[in-house]
């Protein structure tokens, strides 16, 4: 739709800023809180405009610091999660990208059933099966282990069929030329699949990434001391419960700093995303 | 480089009831640097047999020899061809260098030598300012370009054409078939080359295999497929506008075919009588289409030719040294033409 009527277009621009504005406004009064200190919070009206704790905030948060819930040390817990987010997604590639090999390239007994317990498997996540995982977990001794806060959480039926609907997608024509060149199977998936497939892995780690970041109900689980919590438990726990005062500005920081590396990720891989987009020929 | 041997080749799909017959038995063989154009109408076989030959479909029955060495259960890159594909099958993250010399890669030679070799390739192809660039970056008759570079660098015995001009525009086609002829010319390398294009069968060729339905019918020069068809689907395939085939025009007899070219049928004082029906002017000459009886007669007639009215009736004459006789039941050429 082109056209060329100034009331529509001013309409259009308030509701997308009025939008934003919602979305903004409460990381904006997290940002705000994190910078204040306690008790300026909890005055009413709380403050709208940045204070000057901020500093003195963000390294007792990352340094850790006795708030009525626990001892926390936000570093330890960023740490946490990065390698949990981080072995979760690039697992979960590997892991999609070569049983989508397999199932498109090769042939071999039963094929059709193993192509179906996958696609099963879409329908059990980990909450449904959460007992069974703990259990096989805590026999394994993999309880506050970091393969344990990851392998339950690796196997993916959804990256496994995006891979497998690009491989589809593949000409024959390529992988024919890629036998007559002598490239055996897992040389065409190192040198030909694989480069191919970027856009599609980019787009699957920043997805992947978010997702093993923000986990809470598996990791609440599957961990039980303060070196193993992630940040998205850590925060939860700062909030004490009862009669205690929680100490928002510190919380606040916590889940300011536990934004950021979701937030690169997505910024970095969105540079991919275009360039993919606009790259690829078809 | 290598002769090419098939030896009575079979290729089916599928088992037991199912079981579906593309090829039957096809032999024939390609001498040592022969250019042969494989061609006929879709499925035909023609793609089929020229894979069977890089290795890229099973041989059901039968034999393919490469030069001395049968190949059947040999491996594609270890049979010693390069192909060329419809679509060129360029592997597009990669730059042109790196795609005429992936193969080579792949097959240990030494770095020096790759550079050596896809370098002699380029400039034949003339694609030496080209070689960094990736394919989406290029155009058509680049690409295809390419995709010959990367066939040449192998130094194959055999190279194999699957419709490689297909994607092209006209211009392009009739420029890159000179190509492929010159670099033929230059390499004497056995090349087989499939076509559904009686044109470019018919300009490339050294010697035309037809197939029709999985049976070849004809294998031999352009010459002689063109003006001694061995049947009639080559005759109404290989020339256009296809020959005339009569089957009650007189002087007919029952049970066989007449067939005359338009080219050799011309205005007379007796001969047929034949009702002009259309017109068309194609430059330096004109096709006239008539109606015998029931069956329809083309000419071709020079630009100059005084042309009669639609709907005239006008008498024509077959020139009789170019008539063609064939068997009506089996459609083969009959012995004594």
């Amino acid at each position: 739709m082109v056209e060329r009527r100034p009331g529509l277009t001013i309409l259009s621009h308030v509701v997308l800023l009025l939008g934003i504005a919602l979305v903004v406004f409460p990381i904006y009064l997290a940002f705000v809180a994190s910078t204040h200190t306690r008790d300026e919070i909890l005055k009413v009206p709380m403050p709208i405009t940045p204070g000057t704790h901020m500093i003195e905030n963000y390294t007792s948060a990352l340094l850790g610091t006795e708030t009525q819930g626990a001892h926390v040390v936000v570093g330890r817990m960023m740490w946490v999660s990065l390698v949990t987010a981080l072995v979760i997604s690039i697992g979960k590639i590997a892991i999609s990208l070569l049983s989508a090999f397999a199932i498109v390239y090769f042939r071999f007994p039963f094929k059709k059933l193993v192509f179906w317990m996958i696609f099963v498997t879409l329908m059990l996540p980990v909450e449904v099966r959460i007992l069974p995982t703990y259990k096989v977990l805590a026999d394994l001794n993999m309880l506050n282990t970091y393969a344990g806060l990851t392998v339950p959480l690796i196997a993916s039926a959804t990256a496994t069929f995006l891979f497998r609907q690009f491989f589809l997608s593949v000409p024959d024509e390529l992988v024919e030329a890629a036998r007559i060149d002598g490239a055996g199977p897992m040389r065409f998936f190192k040198d030909i699949l694989v480069p191919l497939s970027q856009t599609s892995i980019a787009a699957l780690f920043v997805i992947q990434f978010i997702y093993g970041w923000n986990q809470y109900l598996w990791p609440l689980l599957a961990t039980t001391t303060e070196d193993m919590y992630p940040i998205v438990i850590g925060i939860k726990r700062m909030i004490a419960t009862g009669d205690a005062a929680v100490d928002w500005n510190i919380v606040m920081a916590t889940a300011i700093m536990a934004l950021v590396p979701p937030a690169i990720v997505v910024i970095l891989m969105q540079r991919w995303f275009v360039k993919g987009l606009v790259d690829t020929e078809k | 480089m290598a002769a090419i041997h098939f030896r009575n080749i079979i290729k089916r799909y599928g088992k037991g009831a199912k079981v579906n017959q593309v090829i039957h038995g096809v032999s024939a063989e390609v001498k040592d640097g022969e250019f042969v154009v494989i061609v006929g109408p879709s499925g035909c076989g023609k793609s089929t047999l020229l894979r069977m030959v890089a290795g890229l479909e099973e041989i059901s029955s039968g034999e393919i020899a490469i030069g001395e060495r049968v190949v059947n259960d040999v491996e594609p890159a270890r049979r010693d061809i390069a192909m060329v594909f419809q679509n060129y099958a360029l592997y597009p993250h990669m730059t042109c260098f790196d795609n005429m010399a992936y193969g080579l890669r792949i097959l240990g030679v030494p770095k020096a030598e790759i550079k050596t070799r896809v370098d002699k390739a380029a400039r034949i192809l003339e694609l030496s300012h080209l070689l960094e660039r990736k394919p989406r970056e290029l155009s058509g008759g680049q690409r295809q370009r390419v995709a010959m570079g990367r066939a040449i660098v192998r130094e194959p015995q055999v190279f194999l054409f699957d419709e490689p001009l297909s994607n092209l525009d006209a211009k392009l086609r009739a420029q890159t078939r000179l190509e492929i002829q010159k670099l033929h010319q230059e390499l004497g390398i056995t090349s087989l080359f499939v076509t559904h294009d009686q044109v470019e069968a018919m300009t490339l060729a050294q010697r035309i295999m037809v197939m029709n339905a999985g049976v070849m019918d004809q294998f031999g020069t352009p010459e002689e497929v063109y003006n001694k068809p061995a049947t009639t689907f080559v005759a109404s395939f290989m020339g256009s506008p296809p020959m005339n085939l009569l089957k009650h025009a007189p002087g007919v007899r029952a049970g066989t075919i007449l067939g005359i070219r338009p080219e050799h049928v011309d205005f007379a004082d007796d001969g047929w009588l034949v009702k002009i029906e259309q017109v068309e002017m194609l430059g330096a000459e004109r096709l006239i289409y008539a109606r015998i009886g029931e069956e329809q007669l083309v000419l071709r007639v020079d630009e100059g030719v005084p042309v009669p009215a639609l709907g005239a009736s006008v008498r024509v004459a077959a020139r009789q040294e170019r008539l063609h006789w064939f068997d009506a039941g089996s459609g083969k050429r009959l012995a004594n033409t």
